[in-house]
């Protein structure tokens, strides 16, 4: 059997963070008592209209237009109909033959090479509500407080050669939404949902091969191990001559499988046909033009600038924009401390480690630029060592206090006055005899044990540098 | 009752409030007398399926202030009891007001009651309604027409003073003919349809039902609107529709159109049309016939968008949120369908049900195209039919209905014949200009003839002006049933 080649396709779904659902004035709040977010409208109470979110429509252009799409002339809302408790007038407001928008792309970057995956479409849609199975009752429960909730729909091309090409597609494509800020893009909360499409062929042939669409991958992880499965699960079925069944798959985080929903022969007929509640209209040629214009430094762009404009390396300048909070911040220190290599540094170090630790966002720290460019400057300066200052750091995070205010209270300023430091010189020559030897005969190494010493009986308070210079002098006189 | 004996209820809105202005009555002698009629007369006509008076803001001052007005049983009153006249909405009350409740409530009108109706407007003669049929107060062995029935039979009985329907294929102008009383379907998006229940959404709309044109006219007024909420209505002046009461129809371009006279039309209803159409050019208003070549698909291409629009717009009626639920009694497939399936098979009657499985058919897979995509195509060509012919012409007349009232029962089993008595007006939906049915004679027996009135989008003034004008020169608006 010839080799095989790996053919996914993703469907993303994007809950629009506007303050207000699509089609009527009821808030999107996340968490709040269900259905206490409702409205005849949006439980679709006999008698109600929608009406669009003119909010929901700029933040689909947005995308759109960020995702490299052309903007449809025409702007037409469908209904696709189907039975479900969660879904209030028995049928979603969507988009159907024309999508709001079309032919776009991502690119992502490949081992050697940038690569464009196309997007087929980008339609706005209303969410359905959410069913609520509880144990020990002998009834499903239902609410309305997501239902009517703007949603996007991002379909790509299946154009994804691998399971983990697909993750970079999905990962540069959250990065792009989450510059737009148009979505929280939470794969956790549901506010980022991915279905994908897999299919294999053998490598050369022309044809598509049968595909199956999995569905209720819960994150990044997921994604990962759940294309991984069904595309081994294809090639072993093709591997032994079998044929693939076209169906609808689901992901079982805790199992690790996925498990077929339905078939093909089951799929529904969704019967759609245009809203007549929602007329159509167009967007007029200058709006697209202000939309397209008023995008916000999207994150390539963003790249390319650091790398310039701060002479950050690739990597330095990644570890920055795949944060937007974090590479805004990073600005914001720049403009009050003009050292961008060293922010840059104790951005992606320390301060990202604290963040990982923490399992916080920056937003969520009480911690300024100025706090913090205050502790650069500190070590940077030598008021305090490097090794002091980033337990400043963990210190200004848990008091909220000042840097300077730490630094004093706890007596952690740099030891730099000859005096105090000549002393524990003293007592580090009379108890490493060997070393200051080994120094004596040409081992420069054994200075830096020393310096090293010396920085253990100040509590890493020394200036290491001027530690140095007291050694080298001292030892000279024993020479 | 004022002084000289005479039932207020036997008055027009605008008689009523020359009366109030005089201090010769109040809104409560005329709910009173109201009340009355319907307290005497309801029992053999059953137009009203709940009377419960709402008194409204007493402070304002209005044309139609201290009025009673019957509203059909689709247009949603907070806290009262909405059902389409369906077993499926039993027991389900609005938690909101419709816009045009809203602006009857501002207006300081009394809402008097909830009219009978076809279940969900699906009819033309108020026979499917689940609460039983609503009779003809012109001869209670006849139907009232339909789906307004109840609300037509309640003006002609003189049990409300003014009544709002729903039309969505003739729902308000053809029982307004057969009643002998004023019924005008708006252009599309004159009216919010906020809160009224949709049957067709493209084709709906509310409208007045009155004793006369002023009234129609005043009522209107109240109604008529840009409404935010609903995105179909439209942002376009206003004008005062009282000023269209003009008793001149001199020069004015009528157009009477060919394949209206055919076939089927009964013989007394094309005598009155052809009287009334010599009242009006004597009158000084000059009639030439024209046509209007895609009339014979109105009926098919009605029947596929309106069916289409409702199967989808009825699925919500499903058991889950409000109206009846059944228990399924054993489990056949699923809780959840079999609970859908006997909910909507025990909710919904015959004929809701075979324009339901039309419509889903109609939508399906493999006949959209053929289907609703092409009755969507005939749509344009039968609007295009009445742009042609207003490019020319003020106004177009036509009979409301090819026959008078037919007999209860007569047609319930002939879905078909049923739908071809809505031949006349259904164009109108389908085009979505506005049409206005008033009296234009009597037959032998007493039943009343209507004319139908049809001018351009949003031309409503002109509709007013030749009804106003005819109205005033004849006297077929000042007789009543004898009940």
């Amino acid at each position: 059997m010839k080799e095989l080649e790996t053919i996914i396709g993703l469907e993303v779904h994007l809950q629009l963070a506007t303050e207000t659902k699509a089609f009527c004035g009821c808030s999107t709040g996340f968490g709040a008592s269900p259905n206490s977010h409702t409205c005849p409208v949006c439980l679709g109470f006999p008698g109600s209209l929608p009406v669009l979110n003119k909010k929901a429509l700029a933040y689909a252009m947005k995308v759109a237009l960020a995702l490299n799409c052309k903007i449809q002339d025409v702007v037409k809302f469908d209904r696709k109909n189907y039975y479900y408790p969660d879904l209030p007038k028995n049928y979603q407001i969507s988009q159907y033959d024309l999508p709001l928008s079309a032919d776009g792309f991502v690119a992502i970057k490949t081992e050697d090479n940038v690569k464009r995956i196309r997007i087929k479409r980008v339609h706005l849609e209303e969410d359905a509500g959410k069913l609520i199975h509880e144990e020990n009752r002998d009834a499903s429960l239902v609410d309305f407080n997501r239902s009517g909730m703007p949603l996007l729909e991002i379909v790509s091309e299946p154009e994804m050669n691998s399971p983990q090409e697909a993750l970079d597609y999905l990962s540069t494509l959250k990065l792009t939404l989450k510059y737009l800020e148009v979505s929280d893009c939470d794969m956790e909360k549901g506010s980022l949902r991915c279905d994908a499409n897999i299919s294999l062929r053998e490598k050369g042939v022309k044809e598509l091969g049968v595909k199956t669409e999995v569905k209720n991958m819960n994150s990044f992880k997921a994604v990962k191990a759940a294309l991984t499965f069904e595309v081994n699960r294809q090639a072993e079925i093709l591997a032994q001559g079998g044929k693939i069944t076209q169906d609808t798959r689901l992901w079982d985080t805790e199992k690790e499988i996925t498990i077929s929903m339905r078939s093909k022969e089951e799929a529904h007929d969704y019967r759609y046909f245009p809203d007549p509640d929602l007329v159509p209209f167009i967007i007029p040629k200058e709006e697209i033009e202000i939309a397209q214009a008023s995008l916000p430094e999207l994150p390539q762009q963003r790249l390319e600038r650091f790398k310039k404009e701060y002479n950050l390396s690739d990597y330095d300048s990644f570890g920055l924009v795949q944060d937007k909070e974090l590479a805004d911040y990073f600005e914001g220190c720049v403009k009050l401390y003009p050292q961008p290599k060293q922010i840059c540094n104790w951005l992606i170090g320390p301060l990202s480690a604290e963040l990982n630790h923490r399992k916080v966002s920056l937003h969520q720290l009480d911690l300024s630029p100025q706090k913090l460019v205050e502790l650069v400057g500190s070590a940077a300066t030598g008021v305090t060592s490097n090794l002091v200052a980033k337990e400043v750091l963990t210190n200004m995070i848990d008091t909220k206090k000042s840097a300077s205010e730490i630094i004093k209270e706890q007596g952690l300023a740099q030891l730099s006055n000859t005096g105090d430091l000549s002393v524990f010189v003293e007592e580090v020559i009379k108890e490493h005899e060997k070393s200051v030897n080994d120094f004596l005969q040409g081992k420069e190494s054994a200075l830096m044990f020393l310096i090293g010493q010396v920085m253990k009986k100040s509590k890493g308070k020394a200036n290491p540098k001027i530690a140095g210079d007291i050694l080298r002098e001292r030892l000279k006189k024993n020479s | 009752m004022i002084s000289n004996g005479m039932k207020l209820n036997t008055l027009t809105c605008h008689e009523l409030q020359e009366l109030i202005k005089g201090k010769k009555t109040t809104s409560s002698e005329i709910v009173k007398d109201v009340l009355e009629a319907i307290e005497t007369n309801d029992k053999k006509v059953k137009a009203f399926v709940a009377v419960k008076p709402i008194p409204t803001d007493s402070q304002a001052s209005s044309d139609i202030s201290g009025i009673p007005v019957a509203i059909k049983d689709n247009i949603c009153i907070q806290g009262q009891k909405t059902t389409c006249s369906s077993k499926i909405l039993e027991g389900f009350s609005s938690p909101y007001d419709a816009t045009v409740i809203e602006k009857l409530k501002n207006a300081g009108a009394t809402i008097i009651g909830i009219t009978n109706m076809d279940e969900f407007a699906f009819g033309s003669s108020t026979e499917t309604s689940c609460y039983g049929a609503t009779r003809n107060p012109w001869d209670l062995a006849r139907v009232p027409g339909g789906s307004s029935g109840g609300s037509a039979a309640a003006v002609a009985s003189d049990e409300t003073i003014l009544a709002l329907g729903s039309d969505t294929g003739g729902s308000i102008r053809q029982p307004a003919a057969f009643c002998g009383v004023v019924g005008l379907k708006p252009t599309y998006g004159r009216v919010s349809r906020y809160g009224l229940i949709a049957f067709a959404s493209s084709l709906d709309q509310i409208g007045p039902i009155t004793k006369d044109v002023a009234d129609n006219a005043i009522l209107l007024n109240i109604i008529a609107g840009y409404d935010p909420r609903d995105s179909t209505s439209v942002d376009i002046d206003q004008p005062d529709y009282k000023k269209s009461l003009i008793n001149d129809v001199k020069g004015m371009k009528i157009a009477i159109p060919k394949e209206y006279f055919v076939e089927g039309m009964d013989k007394e209803v094309k005598q009155a049309l052809e009287e009334a159409i010599v009242v009006l050019k004597k009158l000084g208003a000059n009639f030439k016939e024209v046509t209007l070549p895609h009339t014979d698909y109105a009926v098919a291409t009605y029947y596929i968008v309106a069916t289409a629009e409702a199967s989808s717009n009825l699925a919500r009626f499903d058991g889950v949120q409000y109206g009846l639920r059944a228990t399924p009694a054993k489990t056949r497939r699923s809780f959840m369908i079999d609970m859908y399936e006997e909910t909507r098979g025990l909710g919904f009657g015959a004929e809701a049900k075979r324009r339901l499985i039309l419509g889903t058919y109609v939508l399906s897979a493999g006949y959209y195209d053929a289907y609703y995509l092409r009755a969507q195509k005939v749509r344009t060509l039968i609007r295009r039919d009445f742009e042609e012919v207003f490019k020319e012409f003020d106004c177009i007349i036509t009979p409301t209905s090819p026959t008078p009232a037919f007999k209860i029962g007569e047609k319930t089993d002939d879905p078909l014949s049923m739908y071809l008595s809505d031949i006349y007006t259904i164009s109108v939906n389908l085009a979505g200009i506005p049409a206005l049915s008033l009296p234009c004679g009597f037959t032998k027996n007493n039943l009343p003839i209507g004319l139908q009135i049809l001018a351009k989008p949003f031309a409503e003034e002109t509709i007013f002006r030749v009804a106003y004008t005819y109205e005033q020169n004849t006297v077929w608006h000042k007789q009543k049933p004898k009940l």
